[in-house]
């Protein structure tokens, strides 16, 4: 059953098998070596949602991590081994991407998950591999996915956490007094983001002077603009995602918001400001696990800028999409390590891997499996600074990777 | 709570319920003609305001935009009328209703195929930038440009249909086609026309979002929803209704807003659900 199931889905094994049945004569000899072949391939499934609202940053994240496979492919594999990809559209929704997750792991036999692009479906992901005792890297922001009821040995996190992104904005941008009113996203993001300012907020001593949940997906923020305006804020403050993230901007401008008060974000979006345009979103301050810009103060992301514009026709990769290629590298690092896909050897080895493929120097913690990595504050370009069409942003802070961003193993629950 | 920001919220709402009149409008005038449920309204929107923005490209302005698309699309609308739904008359309501759920699906492919999945910038007219004090509080100009622009189209809709010859010719064409081909009136190029303009109302709404909304091949499905949620509420088929209720749902969302902000969106369903259980005809609907 699950045979022939395999055999529709990954038809070019079938018909290769087929073809060399035919070839040796049905003798039996032939194919004990072609069926190991076929079994010899690393797979690694990756679902993420292709449709959507978060669809653009879906696909970046796709082209990031067939590069990564791409990479390790042309070098030989792993042992020898060919690496596959998997992607499936999880379509932004928990009990897909529970179920996808199921049929990778029943159906296709994957050894390991990469991926999901939203707090709350990862951790439907989380649930499942968990259960089945397979690895999975989850390459999108949540705090929750570190804290102890959540976490479990395969469960490795290698995105930012809205805990580290959201301090490093707050440090970078608010002072002692500051008055800052949030618009925020209703759910597990937004209200991650929201306690992460919140957080860095009581340290530095900025007040919280209003905070407005929104419905996930609006697409007019019109009616919350007149009560934004009457909290005098210094900082507006928008903790939400993906076409969230553009419209709400948009309109917060249209509103003559930026007059009055300065707006951050946790994650300033690649593709919402190439979506809005450089006039809305100039001035516009937020947080990022990557920017291509990097390429002239580090060789690791000037590398990887390359390959991925070599792959697509000179394209440059963007910020979530890097983490499909973070993601994806520290994995199949780890396996190399590990010589092969046994599950406790390649857990030993993510936990103990150091390495810079793209932003600086990353590594695992190990109570958590939290990746402690640098956070870049981005600010996005006048249009008249624009040096070409895709400099969007200038980098006006990068904190250095630090455990001392993250909180402490036993705040999460960890035995001290 | 002060005053002011009541009636900035009250103002608010309106702006909002004027933007939700013109996308119900199309639906609602479609469904009282002609008795087809358009399902590719939203997606009609969609290509509207694609069909905006690249006339605007190649033209330099945002007016040509504004004035050639909703034609362009009107008239391509006239082509799904002619081809895709007339072959589908005097057979149930669903075939139509499935005709055009695929077809907005086609809508949507298409434009991803031809313009990218991912956002375009629609900026917004250099002469309608800026706020205006209103006295309680700012307001950005375009939003009460769009304001204008709906009230101007209602009142052309109502004189078209209460005061002209052809308007009279289509209100008797609702209540009984047989009876109008007796008389010898070609009431199947009424029902082409009037798709048409139902069709042109929805891509007129689609280029004035654009600006205030990023426009994606996704834009038309919440459109629908709404569209949907203020012609039931409003009454199948009634354009006073359509009207009514839009200003309705405007207000009472950005009220929402002010107590509940998290609720904004379900408070239309919730309305909805109220008014079919005391009128399930809809405020101002005929019972069937």
């Amino acid at each position: 059953m699950t045979d022939g199931i395999r055999n529709i889905t990954r038809t070019n094994i079938s018909r290769r098998r087929a073809l060399a049945g035919l070839g040796a004569g049905a003798s039996l000899v032939a194919m004990p070596w072609i069926a190991r072949a076929a079994d010899d391939t690393i797979r690694i499934g990756f679902p993420t949602p292709l449709t959507g609202p978060f669809a653009a940053e879906a696909k970046d994240q796709v082209k990031s991590a067939e590069l990564a496979v791409k990479q390790f492919n042309d070098k030989g594999g792993i042992n020898g081994r060919k690496i596959e990809l998997l992607v499936r559209d999880d379509k932004l929704n928990g009990g897909e991407a529970a179920t996808r997750t199921l049929e990778l792991i029943e159906k296709d036999k994957v050894h390991a998950v990469v991926g999901s692009l939203s707090s709350a479906v990862q951790l439907a992901v989380n649930e499942v591999t968990r259960a089945r005792g397979i690895i999975y890297v989850s390459i999108s922001q949540s705090d929750t996915i570190n804290e102890v009821k959540d976490f479990s040995k395969y469960t490795f996190h290698e995105a930012l956490n809205p805990h580290m992104t959201a301090g490093a904005v707050a440090r970078y941008s608010f002072k002692k007094g500051s008055k800052v009113a949030h618009l925020v996203a209703d759910y597990a993001y937004g209200h991650e983001m929201l306690r992460g300012f919140k957080r860095a907020q009581a340290e530095i001593g900025a007040e919280t002077v209003g905070e407005i949940l929104h419905p996930f997906g609006a697409a007019d923020y019109s009616t919350f603009m007149p009560r934004l305006r009457s909290m005098r804020p210094d900082f507006l403050c928008i903790s939400n995602f993906g076409r969230d993230q553009a419209n709400s901007i948009k309109q917060a401008v249209d509103f003559g918001l930026k007059q009055q008060a300065k707006i951050v974000v946790p994650v300033i979006l690649h593709n919402q400001r190439l979506a809005v345009g450089p006039e809305v979103f100039e001035g516009v301050v937020g947080g990022a696990n990557y920017y291509w810009g990097l390429e002239s103060q580090l060789p690791s992301a000037k590398a990887f800028n390359d390959a991925y514009r070599a792959a697509n026709g000179g394209a440059i990769p963007t910020d979530y999409g890097a983490y499909g290629y973070t993601g994806l590298s520290s994995l199949l690092m780890a396996m190399q390590v590990a010589g092969g896909t046994d599950t406790d050897k390649v857990i030993a080895a993510l936990e103990v891997l150091k390495y810079d493929v793209a932003k600086g120097p990353q590594s695992y913690r190990k109570c958590d499996h939290q990746s402690v990595q640098s956070v870049l504050v981005l600010e996005s370009q006048k249009k008249a600074d624009m040096k070409g069409d895709a400099d969007l942003f200038k980098v006006v802070a990068n904190e250095a990777a630090s455990e001392k961003v993250l909180r402490g193993c036993t705040e999460l629950g960890f035995p001290a | 709570m002060d005053t002011e920001l009541i009636l900035m919220q009250l103002f608010s709402g309106v702006a909002l319920g004027a933007i939700l009149v013109l996308t119900a409008l199309g639906l609602s005038i479609i469904f009282g003609m002609l008795g087809v449920v358009n399902f590719a309204h939203g997606a009609l929107f969609m290509v509207g305001a694609y069909a905006g923005l690249w006339v605007a490209s190649l033209t330099g302005s945002f007016w040509w935009g504004l004035l050639v698309a909703p034609v362009m699309i009107g008239l391509f609308g006239m082509l799904i009328e002619y081809f895709l739904i007339r072959p589908l008359y005097g057979r149930s309501i669903d075939d139509p209703l499935l005709l055009t759920f695929g077809l907005s699906y086609v809508l949507v492919e298409g434009v991803r195929i031809v313009f990218g999945t991912d956002g375009i910038p629609f900026p917004t007219p250099p002469a309608l930038t800026g706020v205006l004090d209103l006295g309680v509080g700012f307001f950005p100009i375009y939003r009460i440009f769009v304001v204008g622009v709906v009230f101007v189209v209602v009142l052309l809709l109502w004189l078209g249909l209460e005061k002209t010859r052809f308007g009279l010719i289509v209100r008797a064409g609702a209540r009984d086609p047989t009876m109008m081909r007796v008389l010898g009136v070609d009431i199947s190029k009424v029902w082409l026309l009037v798709f048409g303009l139902g069709v042109g109302l929805a891509s007129l709404g689609g280029v004035l979002s654009g600006p205030m909304r990023s426009v994606n091949p996704e834009m038309g499905s919440l459109v629908l929803a709404e569209a949907f949620v203020v012609t039931v509420i409003g009454g199948l088929g009634s354009l006073l209704g359509s009207i009514i209720a839009g200003l309705a749902v405007g207000i009472v969302i950005s009220m929402t807003a002010l107590f509940a902000p998290e609720m904004a969106t379900i408070v239309m369903f919730a309305l909805m659900a109220l008014v079919l259980l005391v009128r399930p005809q809809g405020l101002f609907g005929k019972l069937a």
